[in-house]
């Protein structure tokens, strides 16, 4: 909860220990490499709408080109970028990678995985895998709550959207 | 009291069965995710644009509009009850909400939170009445240089008031603006950043990137979070205030719902903020400011008012200008974009049934929830049970195939994807991602506008400042921007002083 500031000048004891207290769930902060890192990726960002839209042509105040307004924008990311890599090093509001980021990475393949397999055989495999890899791998539920809910959500799902809702989604029965 | 007319055939859209139980689904659903910590009102929203598709204009408003203020009133559940504040507007309730469930007086703090969230939400809906059609008359006569100064004034002022660092922020809205140009242009016809890919020829759609950097963003980044210690929900006796806590509690109600009105109105004000003043204000002004944190029941009745006041009477700048005050405005108006109902100063006289029919259900809307969370609360505080684990692959599921049936593209599921993957990193590197929907959100209206405006103006660009509102939005927004680095620049001064001294 980042937004937890106290606007009181002196807040109560009990106030800044809680708000110490939640800031602790989250990993620490992550230096000012990342902060420099955050600022050279807006920046490369905004280069290349330069660029890009330059390319585009950028007419006249009088009769703007299709370029001008990203243009425009693009100066003022790219400007931006490099006051923030000047200025930002120190700023604490990044968060280390830890190992558990590492769950992030293995979630998203299996976003991707469902992704290409939908279109293909359908959603009630693929929903059904994945709901059981979020909860027992992800979410180390047991075995049997795992499969249970997996099987539950689908057949939900089943019902919700196909016989329902009546949705065209892509499946298989 | 001609003016009265629409606004009682409003009464008749509401009390319509279909639409009253759209409002009753929406502020359940807005109990139950402010109950559950994790998911806020604009990952809820987000998700649940799909289902808008398929349903009545005045219907699916309705429904979003209960989810954002029933999420006040349940963020204020867990914050009493387990010490976590379920929504950012909730936090400070925390301090003396749960000192009073602490010696035993649960039920007192949630019962006055529930009648100063009544009170608040009512408070600010008389207002929106009042004022909106007021703003709305005044608005009709803006051409594109007075909405292009308030588009800009929207932008900046939520990223520079909001969360996170003002820098990133603003970088993040120009992010925003920029992903709006993707497409053809609608000036000149030709394409922009669209890499010959002619799934990006109409530009990307808002719907995959609200529901990728609100929903899925926010469900990754949960992932990740420690769980929190899990603490025994306190025992809740009785929910009904004592007639002295009520005398004890009603200026702070009073001048909580003011402070949640009028804050709520402001661009990148909102209920968090208001919530923050109100329990400020509260302190400043009490006889004994050592109470608070140590259960003061005034410490719960103002940030509670005010944050429902606020989530109502941004409605305010949304519905009569077509400008959102916030990230959950923001989605707002992108739902009404579905719904063919560009938002903006004629739909108050063009769609009067939608207006005002909205705007009434929220009576109906703040008596269901006064209903529900004072004899509920306990069916409410056993969903707590309900593991995130749990929870997520679930939400999961219903962003991605709920975006797949928009249009039935496969592009759409892969665009929440990469969204969602932009959304967590945004996080991590301490970018707020709202700034970013909301920009892109009012990025092609404020293109648009300022191309007009240059071709009135014949390419002088201090034309935006001679005209006389357009100029006075430019000064007022130049004036915020600039007074708070000056304030720093002389703090910064006072304080090397006295180390200088020391040298």
């Amino acid at each position: 909860m980042s937004t937890a500031e106290p606007p009181a000048a002196e807040p109560p004891i009990d106030s800044a220990a809680l708000l110490a207290e939640l800031a602790e769930d989250r990993p620490p902060p992550a230096g000012p490499w990342a902060q420099v890192g955050a600022a050279g990726v807006t920046g490369l960002i905004g280069l290349a709408g330069l660029i890009l839209s330059a390319r585009l042509g950028l007419g006249q105040l009088t009769a703007p080109g299709p370029g001008l307004w990203p243009f425009v924008v693009s100066v003022v990311i790219t400007t931006l970028s490099v006051l923030l890599a000047l200025t930002g090093r120190q700023g604490t509001d990044t968060e280390k990678f830890s190992r558990s980021s590492l769950t992030i990475a293995t979630a998203v393949v299996t976003l991707v995985l469902l992704g290409l397999a939908l279109p293909v055989i359908g959603f009630e495999i693929p929903s059904l895998l994945l709901t059981f890899v979020w909860l027992r791998c992800l979410g180390k539920e047991s075995w049997r709550s795992s499969i249970v809910i997996s099987l539950g959500t689908v057949v939900a799902f089943y019902l919700l959207f196909v016989l329902v809702l009546k949705i065209p989604l892509p499946r298989l029965i | 009291m001609d003016f009265l007319n629409p606004v009682l055939d409003g009464f008749g859209v509401v009390v319509q069965p279909a639409n009253l139980l759209y409002c009753l689904a929406g502020v359940v659903i807005g109990m139950l995710i402010g109950v559950l910590p994790g998911l806020g009102p604009a990952a809820t929203i987000a998700i649940l644009l799909p289902v808008t598709y398929g349903v009545e204009p005045v219907s699916a408003i309705i429904m979003l509009a209960g989810i954002f203020y029933g999420a006040q009133y349940g963020g204020t559940i867990t914050s009493v009850l387990l010490r976590l504040p379920g929504e950012a507007s909730s936090v400070v309730t925390v301090f003396d909400g749960f000192a009073l469930a602490k010696q035993g007086r649960a039920g007192t703090a949630l019962g006055i939170a529930a009648i100063g969230s009544f009170i608040g939400g009512t408070v600010s809906i008389i207002g929106l009445t009042l004022l909106a059609p007021v703003v709305a008359s005044v608005a009709l006569d803006f051409g594109p240089p007075e909405y292009a100064a308030l588009a800009l004034f929207g932008v900046l002022l939520v990223a520079t008031v909001g969360n996170g660092g003002r820098l990133k922020s603003v970088i993040a809205a120009c992010l925003g603006l920029l992903l709006a140009t993707v497409g053809r242009d609608t000036f000149t016809g030709a394409d922009r950043f669209t890499f010959a890919n002619l799934d990006l020829a109409d530009g990307i759609d808002f719907v995959p990137i609200a529901m990728g950097l609100f929903g899925l963003g926010e469900i990754l980044y949960n992932l990740e979070e420690r769980q929190h210690k899990r603490q025994e929900p306190a025992k809740v006796s009785t929910v009904w205030p004592s007639r002295q806590d009520l005398r004890q509690s009603r200026g702070a109600i009073g001048r909580g719902s003011v402070i949640g009105f009028v804050l709520g109105v402001l661009p990148g004000g909102g209920a968090t903020l208001s919530s923050l003043v109100a329990y400020a204000v509260e302190k400043r002004r009490a006889k004994e400011p050592e109470r608070f944190g140590r259960g003061a029941i005034e410490g719960v009745a103002a940030p509670e008012s005010a944050n429902n006041a606020a989530a109502t009477s941004s409605f305010i700048p949304l519905l009569t200008l077509g400008i959102p005050a916030n990230a959950t405005m923001a989605l707002m108006f992108g739902a009404l974009l579905i719904q063919g109902i560009p938002p903006g100063p004629q739909l108050v006289s063009e769609h009067p049934d939608l207006f005002w029919g909205v705007v009434n259900s929220m009576y109906v809307g703040n008596i269901l929830l006064l209903i529900m969370s004072i004899p509920l609360v306990g069916v409410f505080v056993k969903i707590l049970r309900i593991r995130p684990a749990v929870l997520a692959p679930i939400t999961v599921l219903i962003t991605l195939l709920g975006v797949y049936t928009v249009a039935n593209r496969i592009f759409d599921v892969f665009l929440v994807i990469v969204f969602g993957v932009l959304g967590y990193l945004m996080k991590k590197f301490g970018f707020e991602p709202g700034p970013l929907v909301l920009a892109f959100v009012l990025g092609s209206v404020m293109e648009i506008a300022v191309r007009q405006s240059l071709l009135i103006f014949g390419g002088d660009v201090t034309g935006f400042f001679t005209r006389p509102i357009s100029g006075t939005v430019l000064a007022v927004l130049i004036l915020v921007l600039v007074l708070p680095v000056a304030r720093q620049i002389r703090k910064s001064r006072q304080q090397s002083r006295p180390d200088k001294e020391l040298v």
